[in-house]
């Protein structure tokens, strides 16, 4: 009875609210995708959110019905059995019910993992780039192999272009997540994981490490800087001429603890990418790397970049 | 009265002694999920030796073979031991239960042996994850024999002051069960830790 | 001299901040006027033969419900603290050490040390008296699990004033964890307060794994049994074969850290992932491990309340099994995003949404048992229905969460904080809440104070959705979860200020309770009637409230599946007993074998808490000497042959009688 009422009605009021809000702000990140991942992402979320409702809506109605219906009162009309236990009927039908959606979310889910698998390269009519990811305590380390610049808490990314992101971590497990464009993928010492995203708007993404790496892991955040193609370019070169290179020296500092600016650098370090990774592998080790799926090109990558 | 009183206790006893037979029984499935879990450790990190020495190099199958036999063997006098508990044979239960824990101790010695041998030979439990989990592994059942003989020599004490009772009895069932059981444990450690590695 | 003593102080104890400051000094104050009292009232022999050494399950009961209250205040207090720290961007009220510290005690506080002991309260004080025994299995064992629960807890919150809290993470996943990564003790205090109240929850549940096996009045069979006792049971299976995987675990982490091991090292080939692995194959049957028992509850308070019987016993029965089957399939979905592939998230993606199957059809058959029932609305049926809707919208975001590729866009947000506290607070603390209210006279022989506990109700609901509607957007918005401050320019503080504010509503409903109890104790009547809501259907509600201590004057002969309930129909109707009830009721008293008290447990306990004192600070003399206090007092155990006595009949009819006039 009224309990009920009041919890339900705060309760829609509020998710009420949230979707109202939702719509009209660009701020729900996860729902104002910039890129087909986050995109597709975004639409999964909203199936789930359609079964789901269509079941719970249903589920509030009832529990409103019968509590004010069979409350206790005098000279209630409602009917009352005690032993009323047990209807096969009813019961195969509320087995059914969530079987059958949970079906329907299965094949959807199965189909989206294999079509999102983040290792998996995007369809484009472009080559994608490559962009190397450190994480190190506590700023992100961005390299190029490709332009040869490097930043730091802050990565630039031609539109339309996909973008194959190799993680690692110097030590601490950490996250990397841009939620205009995709899901995030863990960072992790001793192995390259491969996280294909696109970008199919111009504009400046938040990204942030999120997972909890120690003191200071809230100013991991970073910046992710789509532009056009040229714009790029001219970036690129920008950077190869007016700023400093990346040195063996600034890379130990990097690996200390503390916080960063935001900073670019006109070269790195050859292999710097794969040196972290492998700092606490031993040559011709089975390492946990090994255990690690790795697609071929991967293994083309390291092999290259390592010998 | 007193005989009602005389019964109900002897009933309570016996209830309470199965009780604890069958706690017992559950507790042994924990323990088997805790080696069940030390050994799928051991599984997945067997490979990783970090360019140390391999178990293949070290180990010397000849001793382990000798207290895979002694475990074994203590595992077969421990059930003489049942068998004379249940004939009343109180010196026989005594002695078989002293054998048992006698060559349960030899095993550990041996154990402790093998150990200080390949510390010397410059594995030790940090040098690689394969020997992290390779000390854990086999430690962890040296630690439960070792527990079990303080245990068994407690039981020898109470059946040499106390006899053979509901009480001791149970105690002697349970003990044999978790040594046999042991047993099984070691051959699991024997087969997967040490025979996969020299084969 | 002084300058060393000087320097191992500073570090042994928690120096510098204030607020900690303040809280060591009300801790000590707290600890000199409790000494007092008890010395003063002369009330320390009382403490310790009535309740210290005591192995009735009702009082130890009662000591879990009391620790676990004071715990529920701790880690209250750390969510608030998180929760002003988050209420305005880039504030600096907590500093980023503290606050790290302050969600990683929160987090393991509230599982492990609070919602565990509620649990095992719950399961002690009701389980023997709802299946008709005189006490668990093995009350011995049971002195022994709770105080090593209480070691646990108490080794784990000591780190608040000596040596300094942990600040991994609930989970304190490695390499983090690892001596490179967090070089202080509050990690090892982490290990060793968990790992010992760890091997109390262990024995625990096989403890009551045994009673309800073996212990059930005669005619109770498995499929008579109340639903609550069905849920512990699902619960402490689960218990049985989670439980040993986190001993492991925690064991190998200390390894790691304490001798130098490599499993879960990023060098020498160790490998962090498995750290992962192992923790969520208990962590998840874990969070399980507590709900269960909140539907068991929630199945005896909406039968009563309905007066009628559950709807579909046989459906709660499997479905309570089948998820605690299930429980142990779907530890990869808390790590989606580590790049297992396809086939293995696709695979843990279907096995956490079959959960969701079960679960759904308990939420089917709550309804159906309200549906033709008769309702009456008191505080523990309120709480029933508010977890109703609550809880389908947490398992409605648990299984947005299941959608692997959709989760890597929710993982580690504030989607997923909103989600299991969703669950954890609305399945969880709603159903022992409902429960204690339930069951409140029962333990203690009067009821609490409705009034008070409508406003308690009202503030933890509002505050609840207040609290955490907003954070599922914030989690949209992109919020990471322990964050400890975020930029103006994310728009994130509005929403952040309201949860803040559903964050001291729930902080008002606490005063409430607290409120509520002692109001009740000084001026609720006491009502000695057995069955004290007058429609309570199973067992413990036969016997007076609260129980004499060897609970049944006489072992009840059960023949049906509400067996109280059914009684009273009969005498309603005028019907007889069937024979065999009649000669259960009237058989002559007989002496009641019964555990005596032991001073073991708790001196066992002390010296594991000394061990792991001692591991803690790498103080090898200290960990010796408890260590071998452990042994010492095993044997102790052993060889002590006088651990049982008989009360006479005669007394047992005295304190009958006098039951039966406290009750008119």
């Amino acid at each position: 009875m009224r309990p009920v009422f009041r919890k339900l009605s705060a309760m829609l009021s509020v998710t009420l609210l949230l979707i109202l809000t939702g719509c009209s702000n660009e701020k729900y990140l996860v729902l104002d995708p910039k890129g087909p991942i986050a995109s597709a992402q975004k639409d999964l979320i909203l199936i789930t959110v359609a079964i789901c409702t269509a079941i719970a809506i249903p589920v509030f109605i009832i529990t409103a019905v019968i509590v004010w219906r069979y409350r206790e009162r005098p000279n209630s009309k409602a009917s009352y059995k005690p032993n009323w236990e047990h209807s096969t009927k009813l019961e195969l039908t509320w087995w059914g019910i969530p079987i059958i959606a949970i079906i329907i979310l299965a094949i959807v889910t199965v189909n989206y993992t294999y079509k999102l698998e983040p290792s998996t390269a995007i369809q484009s009519d472009k080559e994608p780039i490559e962009i190397q990811v450190t994480s190190l305590d506590w700023k992100w380390l961005f390299t190029y192999p490709e332009q040869g610049v490097a930043t730091i808490n802050y990565v630039q990314m031609p539109v339309d272009t996909p973008v194959r992101f190799k993680l690692t971590s110097d030590m601490a497990m950490n996250s990397f997540w841009i939620p205009s464009l995709g899901g995030q993928l863990y960072t992790m010492s001793g192995m390259a994981m491969t996280l294909h995203l696109l970008a199919d708007e111009e504009g400046s993404y938040y990204g942030s490490g999120a997972n909890f790496t120690g003191e200071h892991f809230a100013q991991m955040t970073f910046t992710a800087n789509v532009t056009s193609q040229e714009e790029f370019d001219a970036w690129v070169k920008d950077v190869k001429s007016t700023e400093a290179a990346l040195t063996e020296e600034d890379v130990v500092k990097l690996k200390e603890k503390g916080t960063h600016e935001v900073a670019q650098f006109s070269s790195f370090p050859d292999n710097v990418f794969y040196d972290i990774m492998m700092q606490y592998v031993e040559e011709g080790e089975k390492g946990a790397h090994a255990h690690h799926v790795t697609t071929s090109e991967d293994a083309e990558a390291s092999e290259h970049q390592h010998h | 009265m007193s005989q009602a009183n005389a019964h109900s206790h002897d009933h309570g006893h016996h209830d309470q002694e199965s009780l604890k037979q069958f706690g017992f029984w559950l507790f042994m499935i924990t323990d088997v999920i805790l080696f069940a879990t030390l050994f799928a450790t051991f599984v997945v990190l067997r490979g990783n030796t970090a360019s140390g020495p391999i178990g293949a190099e070290l180990i010397e199958m000849n001793g382990i073979i000798v207290s895979t036999f002694i475990l074994l063997t203590s595992s077969f006098t421990s059930g003489l031991a049942l068998l004379s508990m249940n004939k009343g044979d109180k010196k026989g239960l005594i002695l078989w239960l002293a054998v048992s824990a006698l060559l349960g101790l030899s095993f550990i010695y041996l154990e402790v042996n093998e150990f200080i041998h390949l510390v010397h030979e410059g594995a030790n439990i940090g040098t690689s994850a394969y020997w992290s989990a390779f000390f854990t592994l086999v430690g962890t059942h040296g630690l439960h024999v070792s527990i079990g003989i303080v245990w068994m020599t407690a039981i020898i004490f109470q059946i040499a002051r106390r006899g053979i009772t509901p009480v001791t009895k149970r105690k002697v069932n349970i003990i044999s069960l978790y040594w046999h059981f042991l047993d099984a444990v070691w051959i699991f450690v024997f087969s997967i830790v040490y025979l996969m590695e020299v084969m | 001299m002084f300058e060393t003593i000087k320097e191992f102080a500073s570090e042994f104890f928690v120096t510098g901040d204030p607020m900690i400051l303040g809280a060591q000094v009300s801790i000590a104050l707290a600890m000199v006027a409790i000494v007092f009292v008890l010395t003063y009232f002369k009330k320390w022999r009382w403490l310790w033969s009535e309740w210290l050494t005591s192995v009735d399950h009702k009082k130890i009961g009662i000591m879990y419900i009391i620790c676990s209250i004071l715990m529920l205040f701790r880690g209250g207090v750390d969510a608030l603290l998180m929760r002003v720290q988050l209420a305005a961007p880039e504030l600096e009220f907590l500093h980023a050490d503290h606050y790290n510290q302050i969600f990683t005690t929160h987090g393991v506080i509230m599982i492990l040390f609070m919602a565990m002991p509620l649990m095992f309260g719950l399961f002690n004080i009701i389980v023997p008296l709802q299946i008709g025994a005189r006490d668990v299995a093995f009350p011995f064992l049971n002195s022994f699990s709770f105080w090593m629960f209480f070691a646990g807890a108490m080794l784990f919150n000591l780190s608040f004033v000596i040596g300094g809290s942990p600040d991994a993470g609930w989970l304190a996943y490695p390499p983090l964890s690892e001596l490179t990564g967090s070089p202080g003790v509050g990690q090892d205090f982490y290990i060793w307060g968990i790992q010992i109240s760890g091997v109390g929850s262990l024995a625990s549940g096989i403890n009551f794994v045994v009673t309800i096996l073996k212990m059930r009045a005669p005619g109770m069979k498995l499929m008579k049994m109340p639903m609550f006792s069905w849920s512990v049971l699902a619960s402490s299976v689960t218990i049985m074969f989670a439980f040993p995987i986190l001993t492991v675990t925690l064991f190998l982490l200390f390894l790691d850290r304490y001798v130098g091991a490599h499993f879960f090292t990023v060098d020498a080939g160790g490998n962090p992932m498995m750290y992962l692995n192992l923790i969520w194959m208990w962590g998840h049957p874990e969070v399980y491990i507590v709900v269960l028992p909140a539907f068991g509850i929630f199945s005896e308070v909406v039968a009563t309340f309905s007066k009628k019987k559950i709807f579909g016993y046989k459906s709660m029965v499997f479905a309570l099994m089948s998820i605690s089957f299930f429980s142990f399939f779907t530890w990869a979905h808390h790590f989606f995003t580590m790049g297992s592939g396809a086939n293995v998230n696709a695979f843990f993606a279907v096995t956490t949404m079959i959960i969701a199957i079960p679960t759904g059809v308990k939420v089917f058959n709550w309804l159906f048992t309200m549906y033709r029932g008769k309702l009456s609305f008191p505080t523990p049926m309120m709480w029933a229905v508010a977890f109703i809707p609550c809880f389908v919208v947490g398992g409605m975001t648990g299984v947005m969460l299941s959608v692997a590729p959709a989760d890597f866009q929710f993982h580690n947000s504030y989607f997923l904080i909103a989600h299991f506290h969703q669950v954890l607070i609305g399945g969880v603390v709603f159903g022992y809440f409902a429960g204690l209210y339930y069951w409140w006279p029962k333990m203690f022989g009067f009821k609490l104070h409705e009034g008070l506990g409508k406003w308690a109700f009202w503030f933890w609901n509002i505050g609840f959705y207040v609290c955490f509607m907003p954070q599922y957007a914030l989690g949209l918005m992109g919020m990471t979860r322990r964050f400890n401050e975020y930029n103006f320019d994310m728009g994130w503080q509005p929403l952040n200020v309201v949860s803040t504010i559903g964050a001291f509503l729930m902080g008002i409903a606490f005063i409430f309770q607290v409120w509520q109890i002692a109001h009740s104790i000084r001026f609720m009547k006491k009502e000695n009637t057995g069955d004290n809501w007058g429609q309570g259907r199973t067992l413990e509600w036969s016997i007076p409230s609260p129980a004499p201590f060897y609970n049944f004057a006489r072992t009840p002969k059960v023949v049906a599946q509400d067996d109280w309930w059914e009684k009273q129909q009969r005498r309603e109707r005028g019907e007889a007993d069937p024979a065999e009830v009649i000669a259960a009721d009237n058989a002559p008293l007989e002496p009641i074998h019964m555990p005596k008290n032991s001073g073991i447990p708790i001196i066992m306990s002390g010296f594991w808490f000394i061990a792991g004192f001692g591991f803690v600070w790498d103080w090898t003399w200290m960990v010796v000497l408890g260590l071998v206090g452990v042994a010492v007092s095993m044997l102790a155990r052993s060889f002590n042959y006088n651990d049982d006595y008989y009360v006479q009949a005669d007394e047992i009819e005295r304190i009958e009688a006098a039951a039966a006039r406290g009750a008119n």
